[in-house]
């Protein structure tokens, strides 16, 4: 059977539209993992409460698919902050109210408590909108399905490209353009970056490290809730346990990536988003009885041969910029 | 006038009774060393003082207010700055930044305090994008001793500024202590070259087992038998 490379190409677009989807989650544990050594296993459920807000923002700004594009835009954009807002203010109540007080704890305390958080804001969120998917508001028009290929460009092409893949590259890149401006550009990420390598020296040039730290969730928080109003349109339904699989994958992205290193977890998040995308759709056309069940295995089976070649992740220690 | 005073100072690393009441004082414009063998106290000393550790018991004060219990970076934005044992830059960030982390509480660096820092440290300007973790450990450690001085120190804690430096760099270091002191700044030093510390300092204490057990002028500690034959290596 010949290469298709249509189909390839096709299923190429969508992994990378999901692969920055993961990217942005999985900044937050490399960021959190970078300056503390905390797997914070509540991070996927950050990224669910920012899905979930992002519906009630978008739903409480009343704009419908005809409401006109400016509304729309703007609607998205509320979606959009209002998420990132949310999850930013969660991931750092949850340093302030609980990993603060274990700094000096042995690990195992933080990471009890990370899995404590996990469960419960998978339980706020079923009080919230209860145990099943929900839809979001629907206020994006069907021009949003339009391929851009060929409506746009006018090739004659069977790929799709829709705009709505553009609008989701196209708000991943400023914000990891914006991140990493903060982290290696001004006076607060350089002072996180300096904690995350020496947590004692910092203090000793008046560093709060405790504020530094602070600064971490905050961002992580933040990239995870842009993930959520992302995901919601993306996938076009949220639920409860929506951060289970995503989280999986984007800490395994993380590790993938080197964790503690900011390239590394973009790098990883595009590179499963290729493969989840390939294996899901791609892989069924030329091996029978392949699907979707197969896919987290052959994620994982690419973690474990980046593992045993280069134990720390494929920017890992060797380069110099880690955080 | 007393810059800097311990009175009664215990401090712990869990059980282990690290401190076990230590009073001493710097005056405004001292040089002031504090010598003693390997696991003396003398790191938890400075430690104590920057406020890494706090004291279980005891008071410290900074030209008489207290600040014992107060976290590390709120005693550094009062000037006491500390270049700790093992250098401990930045080893991911370039040189430049190394520096830009140590004039963090004046938010940005003074030009001044930078021409200073080249001035005494001319390699440092060679260098100033490179990683501070691939410098040699001489550079490593000029860095830390700038890193330190760009906070504008008014009490410089120094741990072990000589440590694994050659014996030409470490004439180097000690003149340039000898110069930033000269220049006004208070400075508490703590050193295993006993001799070369004594030889820059004004006074001196003798640290044994989380306890002082001398203390004088440097001259007097250099001519002390007991010194001698523990710390100076005399026979
Ligand atoms: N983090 C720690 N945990 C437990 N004990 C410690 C810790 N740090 C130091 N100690 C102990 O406290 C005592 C004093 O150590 P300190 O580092 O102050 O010695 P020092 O005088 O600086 O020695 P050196 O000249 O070797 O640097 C030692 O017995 C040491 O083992
Ligand atoms: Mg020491």
């Amino acid at each position: 059977m010949d290469f298709n490379w249509q189909l390839f190409a096709q299923y190429l677009v969508i992994g990378i539209a999901t692969g920055s989807l993961i990217a942005l989650i999985a900044l937050g544990y490399t960021l959190v993992y970078g300056i503390i050594e905390l797997i914070n296993f509540a991070h996927g459920e950050v990224f669910m409460m920012g899905a979930f807000f992002a519906a009630t923002v978008v739903g409480l700004t009343g704009v419908t698919a005809t409401s006109g594009t400016a509304s729309v835009v703007l609607a998205g954009i509320a979606g959009l902050f209002g998420a990132m807002a949310f999850s930013a203010a969660i991931n750092f109540g949850i340093d302030r109210i609980a990993y603060r007080r274990l700094r000096s704890a042995p690990r195992l305390a933080p990471l009890i408590a990370a899995i404590g958080f996990s469960f419960i804001l998978q339980n706020i969120a079923i009080y919230w909108k209860g145990a099943n998917p929900i839809s979001p508001p629907s206020f994006l028009p069907p021009e949003i399905y339009t391929n851009v290929l060929t409506e746009w460009f006018g090739l004659s092409t069977t790929i799709f490209l829709t705009v709505l893949d553009v609008v989701v590259v196209g708000v991943t890149i400023p914000l990891l353009i914006g991140l990493s401006w903060f982290v290696y550009r001004t006076r607060l990420g350089k002072a996180m970056r300096a904690t995350a390598q020496d947590r004692e020296a910092a203090a000793l040039m008046g560093i709060d490290i405790n504020r530094a730290i602070g600064v971490a969730f905050l961002l992580g928080g933040a990239l995870a809730g842009a993930a959520g109003m992302i995901a919601l349109y993306y996938d076009n339904s949220a639920r409860f346990q929506m951060g289970f699989r995503y989280g999986l994958f984007a800490f395994t992205a993380a590790v993938l990536g080197g964790i503690g290193n900011l390239a590394g977890a973009v790098i990883g998040g595009l590179t499963i988003g290729i493969i989840w995308a390939m294996s899901d759709g791609f892989m069924k056309e030329y091996i029978s009885g392949w699907g979707a069940q197969w896919t987290p295995s052959v994620i994982f089976a690419v973690l474990v041969l980046v593992m045993v070649f280069r134990p720390s992740g494929l920017l890992g220690e060797r380069t110099a910029d880690k955080v | 006038m007393t810059m800097l005073q311990l009175q009664d100072v215990h401090a712990y690393y869990g059980h282990i009774h690290a401190l076990k009441g230590i009073s001493l004082d710097v005056q405004q414009g001292e040089i002031v060393t504090l010598i003693g063998s390997n696991g003396a106290g003398k790191s938890t000393t400075l430690r104590t003082i920057s406020g890494l550790l706090h004291p279980r018991q005891g008071t410290i004060t900074l030209n008489g207010q207290a600040i014992n219990g107060m976290p590390a970076h709120k005693v550094t934005a009062l000037g006491v700055v500390q270049s700790p044992e093992g250098r401990r830059v930045f080893p991911r960030m370039t040189v430049l930044e190394n520096l830009e982390m140590g004039a963090f509480v004046h938010g940005k660096p003074d030009p001044a305090d930078l021409d200073r820092v080249f001035t005494l440290f001319p390699r440092l300007k060679e260098r100033l994008s490179q990683k501070a973790g691939t410098l040699s450990g001489g550079e490593q450690q000029m860095l830390a001793m700038g890193r330190a001085l760009m906070a504008k120190p008014k009490l410089l804690l120094l741990d072990e500024p000589s440590m694994g430096l050659s014996p030409i760099l470490v004439e180097t270091i000690f003149g340039i202590i000898k110069e930033i002191n000269a220049q006004g700044t208070t400075v508490l030093l703590v050193e295993q070259n006993a001799l070369m510390a004594l030889s820059i300092a004004h006074r001196g204490y003798v640290l044994q087992t989380g306890q002082i057990v001398l203390a004088d002028e440097a001259q007097a500690l250099m001519r002390n038998e007991m010194v001698r034959k523990a710390y100076l290596g005399e026979e």
